[in-house]
């Protein structure tokens, strides 16, 4: 085992399916000598070459549009979205092209693609460098949505998605790449796409979150803790297909539900998770479901006081959590 | 054109290179956060071809905009506030360097979707159309905005519909570490104008008199009624992408060679060789710039940050919705 970073784990995850299977092939802007904006695919280039590791001219609809393609072939594409905001010229190729593919072709053609996306605010990345782009894409069916919140699940998670036959939107939350750490083993696993899993137990409120916001989770259930008030962070890592049973069994135990996440409130993923508990734990229930999440604003603003309004962080969580548990 | 309008081309080309070497610094210091990308080097591109602009001829642009603002008439002190993200910014500290914009100087902003903003300019360009005004749309972007859907929808639609649109390429060699070469079909941008029609030209983007020269004849072509046209203009970014861009894509020796092309350096020249500018007004020019450009460093340092409510404001156009 290494302590890696979340970036690292996610560049250890691409070499490894490299490494084992040759249709495995990343494409991008800048993917390639460059190793990408974030240094995601640092290193591969060198090792791989450029029919590998391909450096794609600025066209996202055609990055993902020749993904789709070479998957249909047969290949296994990775294709990079430099940011998740860049990804909507690209919308109706995810939405229309790979998503029902397999739908439309009675189980025929099939789309083993994988979309990595680097997602999220908090690096003064502005208006359209900062965006959470989850709850456009939860929505569609066909589609699997999948966000990582520590470097072993990202290591397991991607080579899960990388062997998925159907087409994985993997969404990196990019204020962790450094800043989220830990042990990663060396050798070759995978993190099933679909469970939830729960990185604290607690009996009082079950706090369902995933990527960046799973670390200010649990720095918010620490906070609490020495109050006495014991929080179940659940960390759903696959949006879709969701988790329902981890979800419902969590809220069944504690009878209070908080959710958080970074992507603005209406319509957002939260709104599905307490649809999910109303229905299946409403009797469970000791007080309303909560959501904690981004404001209901169009981008998230440059200005540094602006955005840290915007973000939720472990004391904005910490603060619901007190309300709950009084109420 | 008479003295002081040289000495103020001259001016402005000064007060964007200083202020971006403010920026740096300040970025540096962690004062300024988030994403800059500088102009340095392609001050001549949107200073000539904005010095030739009617007062009704609208500007718009992608994220390296700090220049094509300072051009249109954005102050130092509003331009340098954005990037601090203050409340006095003109864009109010919510948009940063990528989005400066003031609509009062015909400045529709700088856009950081690549591409984005050329159906945009379209589309302003249409509403002069549509209310019979003889104003020309100026839409600058980079060589890589030209490989996305974005840039062949929009030359298209403003061709077929004959919309008076200036498309001005700033072919600075690379697209973030992506050569021209290795992105572009068509090496030559230029020709892609071709493809839908479009009068086209190509100019040397590091000496601001010939911008200005080709820029002027095609603007009053376009504002004739002729259509959209399509410049292509040669430049060079002298530093890298954005603020700390290792530049592997490229040698320290092909950097060196443009700047030997500073189209500071070039017009500075052309000043004194056709005796329009002595050595002594040039020092005094750059002298007042510099200072402007401190003053602006004070006014933002100084100004407040915005205020928590105004997150929320501006979502609609009726606060009460
Ligand atoms: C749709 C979209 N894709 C990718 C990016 C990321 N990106 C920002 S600038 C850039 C390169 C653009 O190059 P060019 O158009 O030549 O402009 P330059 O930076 O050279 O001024 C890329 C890939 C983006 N902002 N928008
Ligand atoms: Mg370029």
């Amino acid at each position: 085992m290494a302590e890696m970073t979340l970036v690292e784990a996610i560049r250890r995850a691409m070499d490894e399916e490299m490494a084992r299977d040759e249709r495995v092939f990343i494409v991008g802007e800048d993917v390639g000598k460059r190793g990408g904006v974030f240094r995601a695919t640092l290193g591969l280039y060198e090792k791989y070459g450029p029919e590998r590791v391909v450096d794609s001219p600025l066209a996202e609809a055609s990055i993902v549009g020749v993904g789709i393609g070479a998957a249909l072939y047969g290949l296994r594409p990775i294709c990079e979205i430099q940011f998740a905001d860049f990804i909507f010229p690209a919308f109706n190729q995810i939405v229309s092209e790979a998503a029902r593919m397999c739908y439309r072709s009675n189980g025929e053609w099939t789309v083993p693609l994988v979309i990595r996306a680097p997602y999220g605010g908090g690096i003064g990345g502005g208006l359209y460098h900062s965006q959470s782009v989850e709850a456009f894409f939860a929505h569609v069916p066909g589609l699997k949505v999948v966000i990582p919140s520590n470097p072993y699940d990202a290591k397991g998670l991607l080579k899960a998605a990388v062997r998925d036959p159907d087409p994985v939107l993997f969404l990196e939350p990019k204020k962790g790449y450094r800043l989220l750490r830990g042990e990663v083993p060396e050798e070759d696993y995978v993190v099933p796409i679909g469970p939830a899993h729960i990185s604290r137990p607690g009996r009082d409120i079950s706090l369902f979150t995933y990527g960046m916001m799973h670390y200010y989770a649990l720095q918010a259930a620490e906070m609490v803790a020495a109050e006495g008030i014991e929080v179940e962070v659940v960390d759903l890592r696959t949006l879709a297909p969701v988790d329902r049973t981890t979800i419902l069994e969590s809220v069944r135990r504690t009878g209070k539900a908080l959710i958080v996440h970074e992507d603005n409130l209406t319509g957002g993923y939260g709104a599905e998770v307490a649809a999910t508990i109303a229905e299946g734990a409403f009797e469970f229930l000791d007080a309303p479901v909560r959501r904690l999440c981004g404001p209901d604003v169009p981008g998230v603003p440059f200005s540094h006081p602006l955005q840290d309004w915007f973000m939720p962080n472990a004391q904005k969580i910490a603060d619901a959590l007190r309300a709950l548990a009084a109420y | 054109m008479v003295k002081k309008e040289y000495l103020d081309l001259y001016y402005q080309m000064v007060v964007i290179r200083r202020l971006e070497e403010r920026a740096a610094e300040l970025y540096q210091q962690g004062k300024i956060g988030g994403f800059l990308h500088l102009y340095i080097g392609q001050e001549a591109v949107s200073t000539g071809i904005i010095s030739v602009r009617r007062p009704e001829d609208r500007v718009i642009t992608a994220y390296r905009d700090h220049g094509v603002a300072i051009n249109c008439g954005v102050s130092a002190k509003e331009v340098m506030a954005e990037l601090l993200g203050k409340a006095t910014g003109c864009s109010k500290g919510k948009g940063g360097s990528m989005h400066l914009a003031d609509v009062t100087k015909n400045f529709w902003g700088g856009h950081a979707i690549v591409g984005a903003h050329l159906p945009i300019a379209a589309g302003l360009a249409l509403g002069d159309v549509y209310q019979n005004q003889k104003a020309v749309t100026i839409c600058m972007f980079g060589d890589g905005a030209t490989n996305i859907g974005f840039f062949h929808e929009a030359l298209n639609l403003s061709k077929v519909w004959n919309l008076p649109v200036l498309w001005v390429c700033e072919n600075n060699k690379y697209g973030m570490g992506t050569a021209v070469e290795r992105a572009s079909a068509v090496p030559e941008i230029a020709l892609k104008a071709d493809a839908y029609g479009m009068k086209r030209d190509q100019v040397d983007g590091m000496d601001v008199m010939k911008v200005r020269q080709v820029a002027a004849r095609m603007i009053e072509e376009i504002r004739a009624g002729g259509g959209p046209q399509f410049l292509e203009v040669f430049t060079y970014r002298f530093r890298g992408h954005s603020m700390g861009d290792p530049e592997r894509y490229r040698t320290p020796d092909e950097v060196r060679k443009w700047q030997q092309d500073d189209p500071i350096g070039i017009y500075h020249n052309y000043l004194l060789e056709h005796n329009i500018a002595t050595e002594d007004e040039l020092q005094k020019t750059i002298r007042e710039a510099e200072e402007e450009v401190e003053e602006a460093v004070r006014f933002a340092e100084a100004s407040p940050e915005p205020a928590p409510e105004d997150l929320f404001k501006h979502v609609y156009v009726s606060e009460t919705c």
